[in-house]
C-alpha cells in the first residue's frame, strides 16, 4: 500500500494558496473568491490563529485535570474556517466532535463548548441559536441526521423556483472524517441525500489517520471518487488552503441550494497532533511524516502570503497574539467557574416525560450516593 | 501554597509514572509551562502547569508511580517560597505492581491496559441497595459505575465493569468446556504453533483475544531473543555478574530443595519405557467426543499411572514426620497429586486434591485447570499445601530425564522425560517406538530400594499398556 493516492500533490487537487504562500488563479473557483479582500484575508488568519490558541488552551486544561477529554484540531484550521465561512447563518451544520474552528465561524462561544468536555453537560450550547448542531461523539451518527434535515428542507422549499432557492434556500453541511467515511451511516446518508436530491454538502476532513488507522486502510481510492458511486459531484481540495476550501464549499453550497442535490468535498489535511488527549500518535506514525505535513501548515502559508503582499505588519501578529492570550485566559476562567450540576439532574434528561424505569434508577442512584462514608472518613 | 494533584490525563487512568521533571524546587513557573513529563498506561504526556509561582515541592521522584488525585507538585503562587523540603518522598507500595509491567507496547487507544490499583470511595457499613427488581440489575451496576466515575472521575469505571465481567465468567465457563476464542484467533495461534489451551484469556468473557495470543508469542520470542546477546552484555558493561536478590518463590524453592536434599536421603532410579500404546491411547482420547475441547497429553496417563501404582505401593504416598515422641511415618489414604509447574513466579508445585477420586476426564480437566492457573500466576497457597506425591514433567522441555528432588513433606517424586521415537527391539527386530524415561527419587528413610523399584515398574507398566488401568 502506498500513500501516494492521498498525497496533496495530485493534479485533481484544488489548490489556490500553495504551501509556500503563492496564490494561483483557478479557472472555476476564482469566481467564488471575488469578494475576498485584504480585510477578509486577515480575518481568516485571525480565525485560524484564535482557533489554534483555543485548542492549545483546552489541551492544557485537560492536562491539568479540568477537562475529561479534549479533541485537538491543530493542522485542520483552514479546512474548518474556510468551509465554515462559506456557510450562511441559516444553513445548518452537523459537526463531529472536532469542529472547533467551524464553531467559531458560527459564533458559538469557545467557553461554552468546554462544558461538554468538562463532563457537566451533554451539549453546552443551543444548536438553534447558531444552527450549529451539538457535537456528535458517536462516529458518523450525525450523517443520517444531516440527510434527514436536508430532506425536510426540500419539503419546506418545495415549489420554490431556482432564483428563490439561490437567494433564500438553506443547505446543510455534514462534517465527517476519513474514519467516519467507513461507517455504514455515511453510506446510508449519502444514498438518501442523493436519491432525494437533498441539499447536503458532505465535508470530509481527511486528516489521514482514524486514530491509529492510516487512510490507506480506510479506502483503496481517494475518497472523492466515492461521490461518483452515489451520483453526486465530488471535489478534492487542499484542506490546508483556506481560500481553496472557501471557494469549493461556496460552489458546493450553491449547487446544493439550487436543488441539484448533495456534493462530496474531500479536504485533504492532516491532524498534526493526537487524535484525542487519550491518544499518543508517536506509537503509530513516523515523525518524518509529521514533519512533512508541518511544512504544509495552513497558518504558515497564509502568513507568508499576507507578509509577502504587505497586507500585514508585525503589529498585526503581536496584537493577535495578545488577543488570543486574553481569549484563552477568559476561556480558562469561564471553564473553571461553570457550576457542576448534580448527577441526579441527568435522570431528568433521558425522556421528555417521567418514566418509571428512570424514576426507579434515580431512587437507586440517590440511595447509592448516600451510601458513601464522608470524605474525611474515606481518606485512608 | 497550592498543591496540584495528578489528573487523569487519559480516559479512566488511575496512575502514572514520573518520566522526568522539567522544573526544580525554587524555579519560577508560568501558567501552561511544561513542568513534568509523565508516562501513563497509554502514553508519554507533558503536563502544563496550572498556576504561576515558585515551585516549593516535587512530591515524587523520577521513576515513581503516582496515583491520580495524589499530590504531584506544590507551587507558591505568592512567590514566597518556603525552604525546599529536600528529597522527594517516594510513593510507597506501588512498586509491587512492577512484575506485571510489560515492555511490550500495549494497545494504542481505548482498550489500553486497565490499571487495577484503583482507589474506591469508602462505603458506609450499611449494605448496598437491595437488589429487588433484579430485572435492572445490570443497568444498576453500570449506573453505579457511571455515578462513581463522574463524581470521582479518575476512579474505576473500568474496574467496576471488570468485576461485573469476572462475576459472569464462571457462568459462561460452565456452558462451554473448551477455551473461548474467535476462529481468526484460533487460526493465528495455530499459525504460530501455539496450543491455544496454553494461552490465558483476558477477554470480557474470559475468551482468548488476538492480543493474548500475540503477547504469548512475544513472551516466547523474548525468552529466545535475549540469548544471542547474552554474553555480549557481559563484555560491554562492568556487569559481568548479574545479581538478583533471592526473594519470593525463588527463596521458598531454594529453602525447600535444601531442606529436602539434606534431610531426606534421596535414592533415584530410572527406567526406559516403550510408551507407544500410551501415545495411541492419547490419540484415541483426543478424538473421542467425550474429551472434546479438553487438553489430553501423555501426562494425563502418567498421572493416572502414578495414582494406580501408589495404591499398590502405598508407602511412596507418605510423609516423614518428626514428633516429640520421635519420628513417625504418615501413610496417606488420599492422593494430593502435585504437578511441578514453571510459572511466571518461578517453580510451583500445586497439587490436585483427592486425585484418587477423579476419573480420566475429571483428572484431565483438573490438570488443565492447574496448569492454566499456575501459568496465569494465580496459584493460591492452599493449592500447594498438603501434597502427597509429585510429578515433574521435564519432558515438556525436551529433556530425557533427570534426578528430581522430592517436594518437602513428601517421600517420592516422578520425573517424566520426553517421549520420542527411538529404535527399539521388539521380538528380535529393531523397530521405531515411542520411548520415554521415567525417573524417580525416593526418601530412603521411608521407601526402600525394592519398594521404589516396584512402584516405578508399576508406573512403567501402565505407560506400556494403559489398558491395564481398566482392571
Amino acid at each position: 500500500m502506498t500513500r501516494a493516492a492521498t498525497q496533496a500533490t495530485e493534479s485533481d487537487l484544488i489548490q489556490i494558496l500553495t504551501p509556500d504562500g503563492q496564490r494561483h488563479s483557478h479557472e472555476t473557483y476564482d469566481a467564488y473568491l471575488g469578494d475576498v479582500d485584504d480585510q477578509m484575508l486577515r480575518g481568516f488568519y485571525r480565525d485560524m490563529a484564535l482557533t489554534r490558541r483555543f485548542d492549545q488552551e483546552a489541551t492544557a486544561l485537560q492536562r491539568q485535570g479540568q477537562l475529561c477529554l479534549w479533541v485537538p484540531l491543530r493542522g485542520q484550521e483552514a479546512a474548518q474556517i474556510g468551509s465554515g465561512r462559506a456557510t450562511r447563518p441559516n444553513d445548518y451544520i452537523f459537526p463531529t466532535y472536532r469542529e472547533h474552528g467551524v464553531a467559531l465561524t458560527r459564533d458559538v462561544s469557545f467557553s461554552e463548548m468546554l462544558r461538554l468536555f468538562r463532563g457537566i453537560s451533554g451539549g453546552g450550547w443551543d444548536p438553534r441559536e447558531n444552527n450549529f448542531h451539538m457535537y456528535t461523539m458517536v462516529l458518523a451518527a450525525q450523517m443520517p441526521h444531516a440527510a434527514g434535515y436536508a430532506m425536510a428542507l426540500n419539503m419546506e422549499q418545495h415549489g420554490w423556483d431556482e432564483e428563490r432557492r439561490a437567494a433564500e434556500g438553506n443547505a446543510v453541511v455534514a462534517y465527517f472524517g476519513d474514519g467516519s467515511s467507513t461507517e455504514g451511516e455515511t453510506h446510508e446518508s449519502m444514498v438518501f441525500a442523493s436519491s432525494f436530491e437533498a441539499p447536503v454538502v458532505y465535508f470530509c476532513q481527511n486528516n489521514q489517520w482514524a486514530i491509529s488507522v492510516p487512510f490507506e486502510v480506510q479506502s483503496k481510492v481517494p475518497l472523492v471518487k466515492r461521490a461518483a458511486g452515489y451520483g453526486m459531484p465530488g471535489i478534492r481540495v487542499d484542506g490546508n488552503d483556506v481560500l481553496a476550501v472557501l471557494a469549493v464549499t461556496r460552489w458546493a453550497l450553491e449547487h446544493a441550494r439550487s436543488g441539484k442535490g448533495p456534493v462530496l468535498i474531500e479536504a485533504v489535511t492532516y491532524r498534526l497532533g493526537a487524535h484525542t488527549t487519550a491518544d499518543d500518535p508517536t506509537k503509530y506514525r513516523m515523525s518524518e511524516e509529521e514533519k512533512q505535513w508541518a511544512l504544509k501548515d495552513p497558518l504558515i502559508r497564509l502568513e507568508t502570503y499576507l507578509r509577502d503582499n504587505n497586507l500585514v505588519d508585525d503589529a498585526f501578529f503581536e496584537q493577535l497574539a495578545e488577543d488570543a492570550d486574553a481569549m484563552a485566559a477568559k476561556v480558562r476562567e469561564d471553564a473553571m467557574a461553570f457550576p457542576v450540576p448534580p448527577l441526579a439532574k441527568s435522570f431528568e434528561q433521558v425522556y421528555a416525560e417521567a418514566h418509571p424505569l428512570i424514576k426507579e434508577e434515580l431512587a437507586w442512584h440517590l440511595e447509592y450516593e448516600a451510601g458513601f462514608a464522608d470524605a474525611a472518613e474515606g481518606e485512608q | 501554597m497550592t498543591v496540584f494533584n495528578l489528573p487523569d490525563v487519559g480516559e479512566g487512568l488511575t496512575e502514572a509514572d514520573i518520566a522526568s521533571w522539567k522544573v526544580q524546587v525554587g524555579d519560577t513557573v508560568e501558567v501552561n509551562q511544561i513542568f513534568v513529563e509523565i508516562e501513563t498506561a497509554k502514553s508519554l504526556v507533558e503536563l502544563p502547569c496550572p498556576f504561576a509561582g515558585v515551585v516549593t515541592e516535587l512530591h515524587a521522584a523520577e521513576g515513581d508511580t503516582v496515583l491520580v488525585d495524589h499530590p504531584l507538585i506544590s507551587i507558591d503562587q505568592e512567590g514566597n517560597a518556603e525552604p525546599p523540603t529536600g528529597v522527594p518522598e517516594p510513593v510507597e507500595a506501588l512498586n509491587t505492581a512492577a512484575p506485571q509491567a510489560s515492555e511490550e507496547p500495549g494497545p494504542l487507544v481505548g482498550s489500553g491496559p486497565t490499571a487495577d490499583s484503583s482507589v474506591r470511595r469508602a462505603r458506609t457499613s450499611r449494605p448496598a441497595p437491595s437488589a429487588a427488581g433484579s430485572r435492572t440489575a445490570a443497568v444498576r451496576t453500570s449506573g453505579a459505575a457511571l455515578a462513581d466515575s463522574i463524581t470521582r472521575r479518575a476512579q474505576s469505571l473500568g474496574t467496576v465493569v471488570r468485576e461485573e465481567v469476572d462475576r459472569r465468567k464462571p457462568a459462561v465457563a460452565n456452558f462451554v468446556d473448551r477455551v473461548l476464542a474467535k476462529p481468526p484467533v484460533r487460526r493465528l495461534a495455530k499459525e504460530l504453533g501455539i496450543d491455544i489451551n496454553d494461552v490465558v484469556g483476558t477477554g470480557t468473557q474470559g475468551e482468548i483475544t488476538r492480543d493474548d495470543v500475540n503477547s504469548y508469542q512475544a513472551q516466547r520470542e523474548a525468552e529466545h531473543a535475549a540469548a544471542p546477546t547474552y554474553w555480549a552484555h557481559g563484555q560491554l558493561s562492568d556487569a559481568r555478574v548479574e545479581r538478583t536478590p533471592v526473594r519470593g518463590v525463588r527463596k521458598a524453592t531454594a529453602k525447600a530443595m535444601v531442606d529436602s536434599a539434606f534431610t531426606a536421603p534421596h535414592v533415584s532410579i530410572f527406567v526406559d519405557v516403550d510408551a507407544s500404546r500410551t501415545m495411541e491411547y492419547v490419540q484415541r482420547l483426543k478424538k473421542s467426543r467425550d474429551f472434546e475441547g479438553i487438553k489430553v497429553s501423555p501426562l494425563l496417563v502418567l498421572a493416572r499411572a502414578v495414582i494406580w501404582a501408589a495404591a499398590r505401593n502405598p508407602s511412596v504416598n507418605a510423609s516423614w514426620v518428626e514428633t516429640e515422641n520421635g519420628a513417625e511415618i504418615h501413610q496417606k489414604r488420599f492422593m494430593n497429586l502435585g504437578i511441578a509447574a514453571a510459572t511466571p513466579r518461578g517453580l510451583l508445585v500445586p497439587n490436585i486434591k483427592d486425585a484418587q477420586n477423579l476419573n480420566m476426564k475429571e483428572l484431565a480437566i483438573a490438570l488443565n485447570d492447574l496448569a492454566t492457573t499456575a501459568r496465569a500466576g494465580k496459584t493460591r497457597p492452599e493449592d500447594m499445601r498438603d501434597g502427597s506425591l509429585s510429578i515433574t514433567n521435564i519432558g515438556a522441555l525436551g529433556i530425557d530425564t533427570g534426578t528430581p528432588i522430592i517436594n518437602p513433606g513428601e517421600v517420592a517424586i516422578v520425573a517424566f522425560g520426553t517421549i520420542r521415537q527411538k529404535p527399539w527391539v521388539v521380538d528380535g527386530e529393531v523397530v521405531p517406538r515411542w520411548i520415554t524415561t521415567l525417573g524417580g527419587s525416593f526418601d530412603h528413610r521411608v521407601v526402600d530400594g525394592d519398594l521404589s523399584a516396584r512402584f516405578m515398574a508399576d508406573v512403567a507398566s501402565i505407560l506400556q499398556e494403559p489398558a491395564m488401568l481398566l482392571d
